[in-house]
């Protein structure tokens, strides 16, 4: 039974680093004002900018790199049109995602000429934390794993200090509530939405990343199906807090273990494994209906600020 | 005495009005500079173009003899003018200490050093008499500390000249002279004030000088010492105001609304109505006195079908109407004016038309089943904006940007027009200038004297006196007592508003 659970564990964990990213990318552009539905396609251009340049230059962590500033790039069309031309918020977003997919699949065909990269052998190795690596069981599952795994737990501590210890998390959070109040007070409403709509996708392409150049070792149309809008909902259950956003996260990238190995470790006679496969997306369509969390919600989520004249 | 603010020929077009029109005013160093004008003058507009939120369309700033560009806020700020809003500029999740901070926080080895900014907080509260909790959420504390969270806001970033844009109109008495205190503590600190309010009598007993403005204009500056307030007002209306309302005789009918030992819950879950019993008959106001929190505004809620009764019964014409739901309570021929115009009053992003048919729109008179009938909507805004004189008369004007006064009466004209049994005023005239309470005071009257009941709760001592026919007094969620308007003075009803059981 242990081998199982700390099989369970790595897988959870593994699972849960892309969409703690974007969820985390999700609580900065959130938290300052503006709704990002557009995380999926940030995703989806980080994933393959990952994966291109992992294969081109044989180095992951220069994919890394270029699946954030990918992301951050998408990100800042979101933010002209949403903060500086004041666009629905959504409707932008939605043009991001179908702009990212659109791209990336067609540069697929144009680069490998099918709709799939070759496999990247220089994929992210797993670090062994020394010493940690050892304890029996729970060893492996928490201290060999990849890199990303614990960048994202990092992140997530990150983005915590910078929310509620610093002045800029201070400002950010008052722009998101009352951004009139926030102004009146000389803070640059416009350059903190920018700011964070960017950090936000910067974060979204390394959480693509950590799929293409993390978990599998390929770009391929189905690479990212989902995974931006369910760490959306992520960041919904989490009530837009990093530490809510992460842990609702983990119970994401369970679902999603429990399916990967559900086979293997005979799950698979009590419960239809489509059924592991399915709640995920379940819970994000009941929590982006709007069903839950809207009164956790920054007061002034979604509006669009016009400074007046 | 020095001057250190000049603004001149200061004009301010937005696309439907002139706000400003050609404005000169002149405060001098030390002095409390009111400024006075009805509901839509333009009062707020000039001191948001201070304060560097507005850009004037014309004219020029000197700030102590040096002409100045204000293009935002922290130019302002940084010429030491600090501007406490008429609608809080307060971030409710936040704590008053964040409030008080942001934008300019201490900082620690780069970080937030929020430590300090409870300790400079406390240095500014205690040193100006401003008592604030720096460690509560906005979301939780009272009016009256907002509005010193708001002040000590300006305070910290070391403003000299602060623009007060109507502050009293949410205090109550108490807090008012609490206020007059701390402004005149700033006024013998060197401080300037520029201060708004509509009421003449804090008016008489603070300022040095008044302006005062009429649509957009400058009609005069004079000293407080050789003006009255029946002159001023005169002035800011254009015509004699009226300050005495005229009643019919006292013959109140049949009981419309009872209240047997009513119990309810604030929104803290705490017991916030512990047992009210009261009745509102036809042809007479019954006044609510008391201190604000004191269970007043669960009181209205309570009736209005917006918040749950956890004991007791509310009925109207001997018909239990307890916990109904507003659109029953509203068919039952109940309407409410509510205390906070943007929060329940108005939708704000809504045209006047369209606000006036909230409560009614789906009535066989705006709707042929599904669809609306805009024509009829239409209409209807027309003649009400006509008969309560409403400004700008254009129905397609959006709600959000009228003046209060104006806001006031869209909801005044909605809610007297539906002809109720019971009509709830809460707070009607909180913000209105001189003009617009003599109007609202008329029409509230109007309605009793056609033999309807009218529940009046208002903070404003005056008011409830002059208009009531019965005056009950509220303290900690009880009625401590219900008394005659005319037996009634301001000491007695202020004993009993402190908690002391009334004759
Ligand atoms: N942002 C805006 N856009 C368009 N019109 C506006 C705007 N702000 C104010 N106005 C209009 O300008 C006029 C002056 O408004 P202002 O708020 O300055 O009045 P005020 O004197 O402060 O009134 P009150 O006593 O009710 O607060 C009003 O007619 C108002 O409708
Ligand atoms: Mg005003």
């Amino acid at each position: 039974m242990l081998p199982i659970l700390a099989t369970l564990l790595g897988n959870t964990l593994l699972y849960a680093t892309p969409l703690i990213f974007a969820a985390l990318g999700g609580v900065f552009s959130e938290r300052s004002g503006v709704v990002n539905i557009g995380l999926e396609g940030m995703m989806t251009i980080g994933a393959f900018a990952a994966a291109v340049t992992a294969l081109g230059t044989g180095n992951p962590w220069l994919g890394v790199v270029a699946g954030m500033l990918s992301g951050g790039l998408l990100a800042l069309l979101h933010a002209v049109a949403a903060v500086t031309f004041r666009a629905d918020q959504v409707v932008s977003g939605v043009a991001i995602n179908f702009m990212a997919n659109g791209f990336s699949m067609f540069m697929l065909y144009k680069l490998y000429g099918g709709g799939q990269t070759p496999h990247i052998a220089t994929k992210l190795a797993k670090w062994a934390i020394p010493g940690l690596a050892k304890i029996p069981y729970l060893g492996d599952a928490l201290f060999n794993n990849y890199p990303t795994v614990y960048l994202a737990f990092f992140t997530a501590f990150l983005t915590w200090v910078v929310l509620y210890k610093t002045t800029f998390g201070l400002r950010l959070r008052s722009v998101g509530e009352h951004p009139l109040a926030a102004d009146t007070m000389g803070i640059n409403v416009y350059f903190i939405r920018y700011t964070c709509v960017i950090i936000s996708g910067c974060l979204a392409g390394i959480g693509g990343a950590a799929v293409s150049i993390g978990i599998i070792a390929e770009f391929t149309e189905v690479t990212i199906v989902g995974q931006g809008f369910i760490a959306l909902a992520a960041m919904i259950f989490g009530k837009w807090t990093p530490w809510g956003a992460l842990g609702a996260c983990m119970f994401f990238g369970a679902a999603n273990a429990l399916d990967a190995i559900g086979q293997t470790i005979g799950l698979t006679k009590y419960a239809n494994p489509a059924f592991f496969s399915m709640l995920p997306y379940l819970l994000t369509i009941v929590a982006l209906a709007g069903f839950i969390g809207r009164a956790n919600a920054p007061a002034a989520d979604g509006k669009p600020y016009e400074k007046g004249r | 005495m020095e001057t250190v603010i000049e603004m001149r020929n200061i004009s301010k077009i937005f696309p439907r009005v002139v706000a400003n029109d050609k404005i000169n005013l002149s405060v001098r160093q030390g002095e409390i500079h009111a400024l006075l004008g009805e509901n839509g003058a333009g009062k707020s507009t000039l001191m948001n173009i201070l304060y560097g939120l507005y850009q004037p369309s014309a004219g020029e700033i000197y700030v102590k003899g040096q002409k100045v560009s204000i293009t935002n806020p922290n130019v302002a700020i940084a010429l030491g003018i600090g501007m406490v809003h008429q609608h809080f500029m307060l971030i409710p999740t936040l704590t008053v200490a964040e409030n008080i901070v942001l934008g300019s926080e201490p900082r620690r080895y780069g970080f937030l050093d929020m430590r300090k900014a409870v300790a400079m907080v406390e240095e500014i509260s205690q040193r100006y008499g401003l008592k604030v909790d720096p460690q509560a959420k906005v979301e939780s504390i009272s009016v009256g500390m907002q509005q010193r969270v708001e002040i000590l806001k300006a305070l910290y970033r070391g403003t000299e000249i602060l623009i007060l844009d109507e502050p009293t109109a949410v205090l109550t008495p108490q807090e008012i002279l609490e206020l007059f205190d701390i402004m005149h503590n700033l006024n013998t600190e060197g401080k300037s004030i520029i201060f708004i309010t509509h009421k003449l009598k804090e008016i008489m007993a603070i300022a040095d000088r008044i302006t005062i403005i009429r649509r957009g204009k400058v009609i005069d500056t004079v000293t407080t010492a050789s003006t009255s307030p029946r002159e001023l007002a005169a002035k800011m209306v254009g015509r004699e105001v009226s300050f005495k309302v005229n009643k019919q005789e006292y013959s109140p009918g049949e009981t419309v609304l009872q209240l047997e030992n009513v119990q309810a819950l604030n929104s803290r879950k705490l017991p916030a109505l512990k047992g009210i019993s009261l009745e509102v008959r036809r042809g007479e106001i019954l006044g609510i006195a008391g201190v604000d929190g004191n269970g007043q505004s669960e009181l209205v809620d309570v009736v209005a079908g917006l918040r749950k009764a956890t004991a007791g019964h509310i009925k109207l014409l001997r018909k239990d109407i307890t916990n109904a739901s507003p659109r029953k309570v509203i068919a039952a021929s109940i309407s409410h004016i509510p205390e906070d115009r943007h929060l329940r009053g108005l939708v704000l992003d809504f045209t006047i038309e369209e606000n006036m048919v909230l409560e009614t729109y789906y009535q066989a008179e705006f709707a042929n089943g599904i669809i609306l009938n805009n024509k009829q909507i239409q209409m209807h805004a027309k003649r009400l904006i006509q008969e309560f004189d409403v400004r700008p008369p254009d129905q397609k004007t959006l709600a959000r940007s009228l003046s209060g006064g104006n806001q006031q009466k869209v909801i005044i004209a909605r809610e007297v027009d539906r002809d109720p049994n019971l009509l709830i005023a809460a707070q009607p005239t909180r913000g209105l200038d001189v003009g617009a309470i003599e109007f609202v005071h008329r029409r509230l009257v109007e309605q009793r004297d056609k033999g309807k009941a009218v529940l009046l709760v208002s903070l404003d001592l005056d008011e409830i006196m002059d208009l009531s026919d019965r005056i009950a007094v509220i303290y900690e969620g009880n009625i401590v007592g219900i008394v005659a308007a005319e037996d009634a003075d301001e000491a007695m009803l202020g004993f009993m508003m402190a908690g002391a059981a009334g004759n």
